[in-house]
Parts: C-alpha cells; sequence; structure tokens
C-alpha cells in the first residue's frame, strides 16, 4: 500500500492531527482522495460533482499556513442538498440540474471556516425524499459492501462516500431518517442532532420543522467533532437554538459505567427479528458488561408490530408521512420555472400551465407522489383528519419520550428493521420504502437526537446499526455511550469489502 | 374514514399541486396514493380529543431579528438562475386571462 493511500484510511481527527503536526501535508491528503474517487467511485457512484481544483487550491493555501483551524486539510464530502457558491446545488433533481447557488449553507461555510476542504457533493434521492438513493435523477449509488445493494437513504451518496474511503467525513441531513438510515446500511456512524441545533439556513427545505443536518463518519469521535463545528445559533435560522455549544469530546471516554439505558418495549416487539434483533440483544449485553444499567420504559404511540403477512406498522410512520408530506408539499412550490430551474420549452398558454408542465417534466414521481399526498392531506375536508390530527400524535409521541427519559439517560434500539436490501427491492412499493424509516422516524418528529453506530455484521457480512436516542440537547451523552459501545465492541471503523479488495 | 382515491380526485390534486399528469401517472397513483392513505387511517384508532397539536419540535416564539440592514441579494444574483429574463424582470407568460 503507498503511503499515499494510507491517508485514506485515517478519520477526520487522525488526519487532521497528522495535517497539523506536519506528519502530512494537505495536499497530500487531498490527492490521495482524489486518487480513490478516481479509483473506485465509478463503481459506486457517491459523488455527482468533485470540485478537485477547488480542493487543491484550498490544500496548497493549508500547507501554506493561510488556512488553519481544527479540520485544515480534511477533505468532507457535503450532500447536494446544501447550497455551495461553488459547483451546483441539485438535490438530484432534473428541476436543480444546473443551479448555481447564491450563497453557502451555514453548516458547510463552518466546516471550510474550520479548515476543512469541500470536496464534493454527493447523491441523493431527489430532495431527500426517499431510503435507498434510488430516487436520484443523476446517477445509481450502490452499498460499498455489496454493489448488488442500496446504500440506504437519502444521504446515500454521503454514507456511502464515508464507507469506502472516498471521503474524511460527510454531511447528511435527515427529516426521517436519512443520515442514520444510510450509516446504518453502510457501516459508519450517523448523527442526527436535536432540532434546531445545526442551522438549517442553506439546506434545500424537505419538511421545515423535521429537517436537521448532522455528520457522517467513520467513529464516534468524528461525529463529535463536526458536530462541535456545524452547531450553533444562526440567526438566518429562526428555529436554530441559542443554547451554548459544548465540547462534545469532554464526555467521550466516560465510559458506560452508571448510565441508564432505556429499552423502549414497543421497539422491542416480535416485529424486531431475525440478525437486526441478534445485534441489538449482543449490543444490550454488551452495555451491561461495560457497567450500563438497562431499564424497560415505554413509548406507546411508536409501537413497532407486524401483522401475520410479515408487513410492519407504526403511528409514527403514519404521523410522519402526513406531516412531512404536507410540509414537501409547501416548500416545493416554490419550484415553479420562473425564478430558477427547469422551464418548460413548449408553448403555453397561461402560468399555471408554465408551473403544471415545468413541474411534470421535471420532477420525479416520488417527489409528485409526495407533494399531491401533501396536498391532498392539507385540502379542504381532509385537513382535520389527516394533517391536524397528525399533529396531535406528534404530541403524543414526543409526550412519550419526554417521560421515558425521566427513568433513563440514553434509549437503544434498532436503526433499520433489516441490513441493506437489494437494488429494485422496493422501488416498485412506495409504502414498502417508507416502512424502512420505522425506527428512525418518530425521533424527527420529538425533535430528538438520534446517532446510528456500527452494530456488527449479518452473517453474509452486512452491516447492522444501534440507535441510541438522547433527551433534547442530550448529544454529548449520545457520544459519550457511542464511544463506549465502540470501546467495548470493537465494531467501530468497519471496512467494506471495497476498501479491502484496494490494499 | 378515507374512501379509497379515484382518478377523479387524483386529477383534482394534479391541478392543486400544478403537475400535469398523464393517464397512465393518474392510474398509478391512484392506486399507490390510495395504499399510502389506507395506511395513514391507522392514527383514526387514537383517541386525540384532549390533544393540543404539535406543529413543532421545539416550540420557540416570537424570534425577533435586529432591526438592522443587511444586504439580500443583488438584482445580478437573483436573476442568474432564472430561465428567462427581460432587463431586471423575470419573464412570465401572461397572468391574467382576458375578462379578469
Amino acid at each position: 500500500m503507498s503511503a499515499a493511500s494510507d491517508l485514506t484510511i485515517l478519520t477526520a481527527a487522525e488526519l487532521a492531527k497528522a495535517i497539523a503536526t506536519g506528519e502530512a501535508s494537505a495536499t497530500a491528503a487531498i490527492e490521495a482522495y482524489l486518487a480513490a474517487i478516481d479509483a473506485r467511485d465509478g463503481a459506486i457512484g457517491a459523488y455527482n460533482e468533485v470540485f478537485a481544483d477547488r480542493a487543491r487550491a484550498r490544500a496548497t493555501s493549508v500547507d501554506a499556513g493561510e488556512i488553519t483551524g481544527p479540520l485544515a486539510g480534511v477533505p468532507i464530502a457535503v450532500k447536494d442538498n446544501m447550497c455551495t457558491t461553488y459547483g451546483r446545488t441539485t438535490c438530484a433533481s432534473t428541476y436543480l440540474a444546473t443551479f448555481e447557488a447564491p450563497y453557502d449553507c451555514t453548516a458547510v461555510a463552518n466546516l471550510e471556516a474550520a479548515g476543512a476542504v469541500v470536496l464534493g457533493k454527493t447523491n441523493m434521492d431527489e430532495f431527500a425524499m426517499g431510503s435507498s438513493t434510488e430516487n436520484s435523477s443523476t446517477r445509481m449509488t450502490r452499498n460499498p459492501w455489496d454493489t448488488d445493494r442500496v446504500p440506504g437513504g437519502s444521504s446515500g451518496g454521503s454514507a456511502a462516500a464515508v464507507a469506502a474511503h472516498l471521503c474524511a467525513a460527510a454531511l447528511g441531513s435527515d427529516t426521517g431518517g436519512s443520515i442514520r438510515q444510510p450509516a446504518a446500511l453502510c457501516g459508519i456512524v450517523g448523527l442526527k442532532p436535536t432540532y434546531g441545533r445545526v442551522s438549517r439556513y442553506g439546506l434545500v427545505a424537505f419538511g421545515s420543522s423535521l429537517d436537521q443536518i448532522g455528520p457522517m463518519t467513520r467513529d464516534v469521535a468524528d461525529a463529535a467533532l463536526l458536530t462541535r463545528i456545524i452547531a450553533g445559533h444562526d440567526d438566518r435560522d429562526a428555529t436554530s437554538l441559542s443554547e451554548d455549544v459544548p465540547d462534545y469530546a469532554a464526555d467521550l471516554a466516560s465510559g458506560a459505567a452508571g448510565l441508564r439505558i432505556g429499552l423502549p418495549t414497543e421497539f422491542y416487539t416480535d416485529a424486531l427479528g431475525g440478525e437486526v434483533r441478534s445485534v441489538i440483544d449482543q449490543a444490550i449485553e454488551t452495555y451491561r458488561a461495560a457497567g450500563a444499567e438497562t431499564v424497560e420504559v415505554s413509548l406507546p404511540h411508536s409501537r413497532i408490530d407486524i401483522d401475520a403477512d410479515g408487513k410492519l406498522s407504526s403511528f409514527a410512520v403514519a404521523a410522519y408521512y402526513i406531516i412531512c408530506t404536507a410540509e414537501c408539499s409547501s416548500n416545493l412550490a416554490r419550484f415553479d420555472g420562473v425564478h430558477y430551474g427547469h422551464r418548460t420549452e413548449e408553448k403555453v398558454e397561461d402560468i399555471i400551465e408554465l408551473y403544471s408542465r415545468s413541474r411534470a417534466e421535471s420532477l420525479g414521481e416520488e417527489v409528485k407522489r409526495r407533494i399531491m399526498l401533501g396536498n391532498y392531506a392539507l385540502s379542504s375536508g381532509y385537513y382535520d383528519a389527516y394533517y391536524n390530527k397528525a399533529l396531535k400524535v406528534r404530541r403524543l409521541i414526543a409526550n412519550d419520550f419526554a417521560a421515558a427519559f425521566k427513568h433513563c439517560d440514553v434509549i437503544l434500539c434498532a436503526t433499520t428493521p433489516t441490513p441493506a436490501f437489494r437494488i429494485g427491492e422496493k422501488t416498485d412499493d412506495p409504502l414498502e420504502m417508507y416502512l424502512a424509516d420505522i425506527y428512525t422516524n418518530s425521533l424527527n418528529l420529538a425533535g430528538l437526537p438520534g446517532m446510528s453506530l456500527p452494530g456488527g455484521l449479518s452473517s453474509d457480512g452486512l452491516p447492522v446499526g444501534i440507535q441510541l436516542i438522547g433527551p433534547v440537547l442530550g448529544e454529548p451523552t449520545l457520544f459519550r455511550a457511542g464511544r463506549a459501545f465502540e470501546a467495548a465492541s470493537g465494531t467501530s471503523r468497519l471496512t467494506s469489502p471495497v476498501i479491502e479488495g484496494q490494499s | 374514514m378515507s374512501q379509497p382515491i379515484d382518478e377523479n380526485m387524483v386529477r383534482h390534486i394534479g391541478t392543486l399541486s400544478r403537475i400535469e399528469l398523464t393517464d397512465d401517472e393518474v392510474r398509478t397513483f391512484a392506486k399507490q396514493l390510495g395504499d399510502v392513505l389506507e395506511y395513514f387511517d391507522k392514527l383514526q384508532q387514537l383517541d386525540t380529543e384532549d390533544v393540543a397539536p404539535m406543529a413543532h419540535a421545539v416550540e420557540l416564539t416570537n424570534v425577533l431579528a435586529d432591526d438592522a440592514p443587511r444586504n439580500g441579494l443583488s438584482t445580478e444574483q437573483a436573476l442568474a438562475n432564472a430561465p428567462q429574463h427581460e432587463r431586471d424582470f423575470f419573464r412570465v407568460p401572461k397572468v391574467l386571462g382576458e375578462g379578469s
């Protein structure tokens, strides 16, 4: 193995240290990653666009001492729904195929202010709507653990890029599981912070009361490092929280002893089966052996059931999809073919026809479905039965979590019902795809932080994630509990076969 | 509560959504939206009589910005991605009909 490819093995924190101490140059790091992208991204399809020239120029500035900071020279990938004034911001949609944003997303700008180098924009489900990245209009992204399988979604490109060592770390966005689910399926760490912890300014909106940007990394320490940098109040996002950002690395080494880990009865039903269950059961044992106490808690309105046909069901999924489609139908009304984006070239009679045809030509099937579901749920005569009902159930779900956290510090459960599924397996059945988020939706409704980290491998060698849930602003506990699990289980920093094949 | 959604309803929602639909799409969406709406009906099992709706996870109120001027986008920046523009304006087809 060459010295250059060695650099791609390091975590973001390790690489930052190597560059800061002069052990490696930023230029060598960028070149190593650009070479890895050349060698492997053809098979993976993680990136929509790579900023090679810009990244090289920034690396030169880092090496000249002109750019400094805790992430100086560290190559980061960014999901293609975060605005950057360089390159395009497409949301993997034909509608925005040529869109060049006039301003930078705050979270991305914060990373670069800390010295990071944005390497490129990663593929995703169009407008972040999907759980497999198959709803992208640009390319297919494959799971580095098995290229016949999906990487999860919607932040599938970021997850695959981290897992295939095509970046040191990445940003994703999570509306109903879009960071945690692909992180689980690709064997990496993914955190959805508390709602409002990270500014949404410059994140193309999908479900405004649910969306959060978060880190996708090789280990928990990197997640803590990146969160510290992207979190904080931003006066350009009125929903961003003003609480001080703590040093998330402070409690990393505190271990599991004394932690009260909540196990919600309703997440441990017959619906939790097979290999995911055995990974979770083992994680519970690992925590107990490390000195944590486990307590049974109850989240009745997030209960997950399975029927005789194997179909999963949950009130939270129903409430989530009503609320997110309602918010999306409103947010995506801005894509009108007038201000930016795709405009039909056909002759139209009036502006309504311009809107309707431009949208018909350039929005994908799932996006159309969700806009229509949302408009139905909000329309006269149905508003109370769907949207208002879902908002009431949302409160019941949030109340359940608040009650549970009186008895525990952190909740442990599955991230996904199964490991990565095959490409094409769920594309004909939208409802089936929605159920891939069944363990993650309720947190977004309640605004809580959640982190997926590698729990182990299934018998056929696919990663299985475990999910830790904290109370509002409970990120420090998540990092502590996550790091304690890594240390006790030895499952951190899994190496996907696509990397092993290279070395 | 919900009746299976028919093709006329799908066309109606398409109009509300400002999305032209092909006949194929109308058929496919009628089935798919019907399945999802049936799933949504599950919520009717829950008693929410005395529950206040929760529109936002972190319920902040009256977030005020400082009353200080700051620059927005320039006209040039605002028009840079416009598919069609003329002088300082976005170009659109006729908005009002004949007798309106």
